[in-house]
């Protein structure tokens, strides 16, 4: 069974129709990338899948159906967004924006702050920085705090919203690294991304929005050489 | 450590001594008027308490809270006294009118859910003016509120025999009755700080934070953003509920024109120069703004006649003058509050040098 199943999912803002019933679908532990221009639907596809958009259609997570749960029930049911532009909260410390993470755990202080210290781990910038304001972070370690801060609610499927909008390049491979790294964990991912070739080169399979619906899906290896991927995304 | 500990204790019991005779010593110095100022100094104290919670902690702008000091006032006004012909005690009717003005609070918050900033504050203004019109024109078909006339006579506070009304004999002491209210709200306030500090260190008060900052992100993080800022205004509202009620029966009376929108921006005015979200601070905004125009207004006359022999400028007029310049240089002088809370210091402390962080670290370190 799929983790996460989502079959002719529509959403609309006022009368115009932003998601135009799309299926997708993503097993336990893989990493599915959703590419495709702006004004795709791939931000509002998020959203939905979060609670943050009213929507139709049937969605569930391990065979659970989430249509009609709000927001922020959907997270202690194992999804965890990571909004685009990252969201962090500015005006807190570092560690304080992990702690907020943690904001649904019903688990010992002792098993959270021996989670935070797998977060400090994994990102040893943000220990380095555990006292500072998350607004005076760089792009790189606001996105770095903003998926740990989403791992301490410890997703079963986690969904990034373009985690290299506004990145240097070498911060951008940085933060690929690292999601293939959570990956690795045995968590789910859902990856949404303009820069389709490094996302497809990390994921296993990818879907192509255009418009509001899914006109692709295949392995991301077979993506990456279609020629009509690349001459639409992969600028090549 | 253990010196650190004795210094606090010693600290603790200077402060509690010298809140304790600060009625006697005022009275003695400046007279019994002063006492009267400082009992209201400790109402815009809770006010202002109660409206950090919306606007310091959960950052939603609301310029009607005066309403729900209204609620207060009214409920302990229309329960104690000749109007309706009722008597109650007051412990009673101040959790009653805290309770209303909470849930006054959540009639505001609900409607308002979505809103935030500009359109927050214009729809809560036009709350704060509803509540205020109504307790004008509840006189007529039935006489409810007594209209713009107001409800005189209310009941002073009582316990048993002994009311805060009247000069009490206390140990051989004659207290008066301004110093027993001076204690009673003090209590109060004290138990206010208490609850405030003890919210803005709990989970709700961190998800209040989380809204203030992103609530589309707080809402990603598991947090019920509609429940969490609805509590907040609740909250907020019934502080200003005990602040009304307890104003209520200090004053005897009380009536519509004490609740104008000069009193919301007042009390906006504590929380923002004290220092937004910091309970410190908002306490002092409190003192300084009760106690500051009291000392304009009672010291801008002697003031010209020893200066230059002569009255030029009517203290009264002086007195919102003087306010008003001090408000912007304190602005412009420390923009985050006279004493702001350590997260907002750290802030302004901290944006020099961000954007050099910045350029280091993608250069590829």
């Amino acid at each position: 069974m799929n983790l996460l199943e989502v079959q002719d999912l529509k959403v609309s803002y006022g009368g115009i129709r932003a998601l135009k019933g799309i299926s997708l679908n993503i097993a336990a532990g893989e990493l599915v990338a959703l590419i495709g221009s702006n004004g795709a639907g791939k931000s509002t596809t998020l959203k939905a899948l979060a609670g943050l958009l009213p929507c139709q259609g049937k969605l569930h997570l391990q065979g659970k159906s989430l249509l009609h749960r709000a927001g922020h029930l959907r997270v202690a049911d194992g999804m965890a967004l990571v909004p685009e532009g990252r969201g962090v909260f500015a005006r807190l410390s570092v560690q304080e924006n992990l702690q907020i993470g943690a904001y649904t755990r019903k688990e010992t202080a002792a098993i959270l702050e021996q989670e935070l210290q797998q977060i400090y781990a994994l990102f040893p910038r943000l220990k380095e920085r555990r006292n500072q304001l998350a607004g005076t972070l760089s792009g790189g370690e606001q996105q770095m705090l903003a998926m740990g801060r989403a791992m301490m609610c410890k997703p079963r499927l986690l969904m990034l919203d373009e985690p290299s909008m506004g990145l240097a390049p070498l911060m951008v491979e940085k933060v690929f690294e690292t999601i293939q790294n959570i990956s690795t964990q045995g968590v789910s991912i859902l990856l949404v991304e303009q820069n389709a070739r490094q996302a497809l080169q990390i994921a296993s399979r990818g879907y192509v929005l255009e418009s509001g619906s899914i006109t692709l899906s295949d392995d991301a290896a077979s993506l990456l050489d279609s020629a009509a991927i690349q001459k639409a995304y992969l600028g090549s | 450590m253990h010196k650190l500990l004795r210094n606090r204790k010693l600290h603790l019991g200077g402060t509690t001594l010298a809140l304790l005779v600060l009625p006697f010593v005022t009275d003695l110095l400046f007279g019994r008027g002063w006492v009267r100022i400082e009992d209201f100094a400790l109402l815009y104290i809770m006010l202002a308490l109660g409206l950090n919670i919306v606007v310091g902690f959960a950052g939603l702008l609301d310029l009607g809270y005066v309403a729900f000091f209204a609620v207060g006032a009214y409920t302990y006004a229309l329960l104690a006294s000749p109007q309706l012909g009722l008597h109650l005690p007051f412990w009673i009717i101040l959790p009653a009118g805290a309770l209303l003005a909470g849930f006054f609070g959540a009639l505001l918050g609900a409607p308002t859910l979505k809103l935030r900033g500009d359109y927050l504050a214009i729809v809560t203004l036009g709350f704060g003016e509803i509540i205020r019109i109504f307790l004008n024109n509840l006189n007529a078909p039935v006489n409810i509120t007594n209209g713009a006339q107001g409800i005189s006579q209310v009941d002073a506070m009582r316990i048993g025999d002994f009311s805060l009304g009247r000069n009490q004999e206390l140990f051989g002491f004659a207290i008066p009755s301004v110093h027993l209210h001076y204690y009673l709200f003090l209590l109060f306030t004290l138990l206010v700080i208490f609850v405030t500090a003890r919210l803005q260190d709990s989970r709700i008060g961190r998800a209040w934070v989380a809204i203030r900052e992103d609530e589309v992100a707080a809402e990603a993080m598991g947090i019920n953003t509609r429940n969490i800022k609805l509590l907040a205004f609740v909250m907020g509202a019934s502080f200003g509920g005990i602040s009304g009620g307890l104003f209520a029966g200090f004053q005897g009376f009380v009536s519509p024109e004490s609740f104008s929108l000069m009193e919301s921006i007042m009390i906006l005015c504590m929380v923002v120069l004290g220092g937004m979200g910091n309970i410190a601070g908002v306490v002092l905004g409190g003192i300084i703004l009760v106690v500051l125009p009291e000392v304009f207004r009672n010291g801008a006359g002697p003031l010209q006649q020893w200066l230059f022999g002569k009255v030029f400028i009517d203290p009264e007029s002086m007195r919102m003058l003087m306010f008003g310049v001090a408000l912007i240089v304190v602005m412009l002088w420390r923009p985050a509050g006279l004493w702001p809370s350590t997260r907002r210091q750290r802030e302004l402390e901290a944006t020099g040098d961000a954007a050099e962080q910045d350029t280091v670290y993608d250069s590829g370190r």
